[in-house]
């Protein structure tokens, strides 16, 4: 019973709308997350520290490209691929960000299928999900080797400014690895799935608490969340 | 009866929609990728180009936290306090952006431009 009062999020107290319920929740006696479980909402305010990793790499990144008098390379040229002899603008991260797209959709309908007890489409698509990310992290790679044959380095590059060197490296080294160990994770856990660990409650490794199907979502939080991070990468980083 | 409540609970498992909504909302995400994707291919400049790719951005990071993290589902209380924080991020940006044109500004003076 202690132990589902800490992982069911059991039936929640109507509150008034707005403000006053959030007040009303946050002064609540023991939780103020009322319908959500521990672990969501660890996941939840992990990611919001992560947000503010990555939005302090990103802060940098316009701190050095407003402030440097040397024109900033144009990322349109620098990520063109020659395909059939034309020279296409951007390609690469743009057929990277469908891939990582389509891999959030993947895994929406993996947690969708895990609710619904159904192992097989739940660990199916959430294999899928890793496969499209080990994609992605094979593109980078490709996408690291191309630029730095092409002599860019953290302290400079044939085109313009040092800093986009330093900012590239840094902020897509740490999606990536982001990403990398999502796909790890999508993989042990998918393997918990196919098993039938959430079906019999089976105790985790490592907290020892029950196994539920709630963890495909936990973990579709923060898949999602490096999709996000990609979202804004891909703006301001590429695009902009 | 606590205990039965709990079970009753049980029962009633985790965010269930019809997978047809992350099916729309996945061919939305393709449609403002590619939005701004062209933004880049068709060369827009200027604060046309920088409105278009700040929208699509918002739009496609509103998508994804709303629905495919289920943040509109969630209670106001969670919701707050996970999206009120990030917010604050702005004013950090606003800082950096004064310090910026205050280092730009000095090394045009003692440095020169370009050099």
């Amino acid at each position: 019973m202690a132990d589902a009062a800490l992982v069911d999020p059991g039936i929640a107290p109507a509150r008034p709308p707005g403000w006053r319920g959030i007040v009303t929740d946050w002064s609540s006696d023991q939780r103020a997350f009322k319908n959500v479980s521990w672990g969501k909402a660890m996941m939840w305010i992990f990611l919001l520290s992560d947000t503010f990793i990555f939005s302090c790499f990103l802060l940098s990144y316009m701190t050095v490209r407003m402030s440097t008098t040397v024109p900033w390379p144009n990322p349109s040229k620098v990520f063109a691929l020659h395909i059939g002899g034309v020279e296409i603008p951007l390609i690469l991260i743009a057929i990277m960000t469908f891939i990582l797209i389509s891999s959030s959709g993947t895994m929406a309908m993996a947690v969708n299928y895990g609710y619904r007890h159904d192992r097989v489409k739940s660990a199916v698509l959430m294999l899928v999900t890793a496969a499209f990310g080990a994609t992605f992290v094979g593109m980078q790679g490709f996408e690291w080797t191309k630029l730095i044959m092409e002599g860019v380095r953290p302290w400079g590059n044939p085109w313009g400014a040092d800093q986009f060197g330093s900012s590239f490296f840094m902020i897509t080294g740490f999606h990536g690895t982001h990403v990398t160990i999502g796909v790890i994770f999508l993989i042990i856990i998918s393997r918990k799935v196919l098993r039938g660990d959430f079906d019999r409650e089976a105790r985790g490794f490592f907290t020892s608490r029950k196994g539920h199907y709630e963890i495909v979502e936990i973990m579709g939080l923060y898949w999602h969340f490096v999709d996000l991070v990609w979202v804004f990468i891909f703006a301001l980083f590429y695009l902009w | 009866m606590a205990q039965a409540t709990a079970q009753a609970a049980a029962h009633v498992e985790g965010q269930q929609h019809p997978i047809k909504l992350y099916l729309v909302v996945w061919g939305w995400l393709f449609v403002l990728s590619t939005c701004s994707y062209l933004v880049d291919y068709f060369g827009l400049h200027g604060y046309l180009r920088w409105s278009l790719i700040l929208l699509f951005m918002i739009l496609k990071a509103g998508l994804i936290v709303a629905v495919f993290m289920h943040m509109a589902w969630e209670r106001l209380a969670l919701m707050y306090a996970i999206l009120v924080p990030p917010v604050l991020v702005l004013a950090f940006v606003g800082i950096m952006v004064f310090e910026s044109s205050y280092t730009f500004f000095t090394r045009i003076t003692f440095f020169g431009a370009g050099t």
